[in-house]
């Protein structure tokens, strides 16, 4: 058994939300220099750029990259040889994500109530997703969630015979239909399968995962190919001026499912694409 | 060609855009955005005045973070727009002549910036760090207890739009004029 402080957590929280808000991952960063250079429309190109200058001024002058510091999502996943000591861990978390928005004036986006709409003053509560896996580490991925590209996410459930034409054709729908409003380059997580509230969670995950990297899932593999590239046919370009950079990534995830569905849920992430991994 | 332009907005300058323009903006904006219309909403239904004179003016859709106390501003770049379609036109009515934030607008909207002469600028989003070097003065003027989504006041010196939807009602992402 392994015995692991929640402070130790909540410390590690703290650091990641100071970093992810003022400097942009590397694989972000690369794919967007990437595109930069092979985009062939000026004002695409020149959006690009701006991009790239803003991330430069953010971490130069640490001022936040985008000025909706999101809510904050994070999963744990924990050895079950994992033994907790210290504080109730949901708490110890929210403590240090209401301390890091106070600390780095980052922006309190949180309500209260969905309905009645009062500010919580510190950006709590994050949204803490667990799962209990084999052996006794622990992996922590925290994003920051912007809604403006939240709000232009869907789900489906479809029927078994609309198949992989009928997914894949929902996706770039969803895309469509989004058009500027995500702020794109965007990165679409897809979850395809298990119930409805498996394929949601599979979406968020999947915007954690690092772009470029190759999905180990052959079929899902092979959508994120053909997704990409019908994606980026859609031509919405930076800021949805029109391009041929529209996704920097496609991520696919899936699951076994009932014989009677076929659930997909599309989360989207803006180019702003602030997450983080760490390994405990 | 990049546009040079100054807020409060004149008529000829408004009818002298065309949506797809590159323009820098220069002047004082008011920002509001989801919660501020709400209230301003409120405020004209009940025939009270409006917290600033809106005629000529433009509003950014804009919620930025708070300023550290060296800085005049922290990140502040534009919110997506279609959120406040439905509460633009009172606001449209009273003189309100410009808008800046970003992604698509209804139709109505559309519709209703011919009928007023009024103007949509788009600001790239996701680059609120940039954006936050154009503001040179920042004053709150109400509605306080929003936060983030209070009233401000801002002097902004080039800051770089592009016309969305003109005064003629075109639109910056319908393929015709692209």
């Amino acid at each position: 058994m392994r015995e692991i402080n929640t402070e130790t957590i909540g410390k590690m929280i703290y650091d990641a939300l100071l970093e992810i808000n003022f400097v942009l991952p590397d694989d972000v960063k690369d794919k967007i220099h990437c595109q930069l250079n092979i985009e062939k429309s000026s004002v695409a190109k020149s959006i690009l750029a701006k991009i790239e200058d803003n991330y430069r001024i953010a971490e130069k002058k640490k001022i936040p990259l985008c000025q909706d510091t999101g809510m904050v999502v994070v999963f744990l996943e924990i050895g079950q040889e994992v033994h907790f000591y210290g504080k109730y861990i949901e708490d110890v978390i929210n403590e240090n994500v209401s301390k890091a928005y106070i600390d780095a004036y980052l922006r309190k986006s949180i309500v209260k109530s969905p309905t009645t709409r009062v500010n919580t003053q510190d950006n709590t509560p994050a949204v803490v997703h667990y799962k209990l896996v084999a052996g006794e580490s622990m992996k922590i991925s925290i994003a920051v969630k912007g809604f403006g590209s939240e709000n232009m996410s869907r789900m489906a459930l479809l029927k078994p015979s609309d198949g992989l034409e009928g997914v894949l054709e929902f996706v770039v729908e969803t895309v469509k239909i989004a058009g500027p409003n995500p702020c794109p380059p965007i990165v679409v997580g897809v979850g395809v399968g298990g119930t409805i509230e498996k394929a949601a969670l599979m979406a968020k995950q999947a915007l954690m995962r690092e772009i470029g990297s190759e999905n180990q899932n052959t079929e899902a593999l092979e959508m994120e190919k053909i997704l990409m590239k019908r994606i980026n046919d859609l031509q919405i370009g930076p800021m949805g001026m029109r391009g041929d950079t529209t996704a920097l990534g496609v991520h696919v995830e899936l699951y076994p499912t009932h014989i009677a569905g076929l659930p997909v849920v599309v989360n989207i992430n803006c180019h702003s694409s602030r997450h983080k991994e760490m390994i405990l | 060609m990049i546009k040079r332009i100054t807020a409060p907005l004149k008529k000829e300058e408004i009818i002298s855009l065309n949506a797809g323009d590159e323009i820098l903006l220069t002047g004082y904006i008011y920002t509001a955005r989801d919660a501020a219309h709400k209230k301003m909403i409120e405020l004209i239904e009940q025939n009270k005045e409006l917290p600033f004179n809106i005629e000529n003016q433009i509003i950014y859709y804009v919620g930025p973070t708070p300023n550290k106390p060296d800085e005049i501003i922290g990140a502040a770049g534009p919110t997506t727009s279609y959120r406040m379609d439905d509460m633009t036109l009172p606001l449209l009515k009273l003189g309100l002549k410009g808008m800046i934030g970003k992604g698509k607008r209804s139709e109505a909207i559309k519709t209703y910036l011919k009928e007023f002469q009024g103007i949509y600028f788009i600001a790239i989003g996701g680059i609120g760090a940039l954006m936050s070097s154009t503001v040179k003065e920042n004053v709150s003027i109400a509605f306080e207890e929003l936060g983030a989504e209070a009233i401000r006041k801002l002097y902004v010196e080039d800051m770089p739009l592009y016309v969305g939807i003109d005064s003629f009602g075109n639109d910056i992402y319908e393929d015709e004029v692209r």
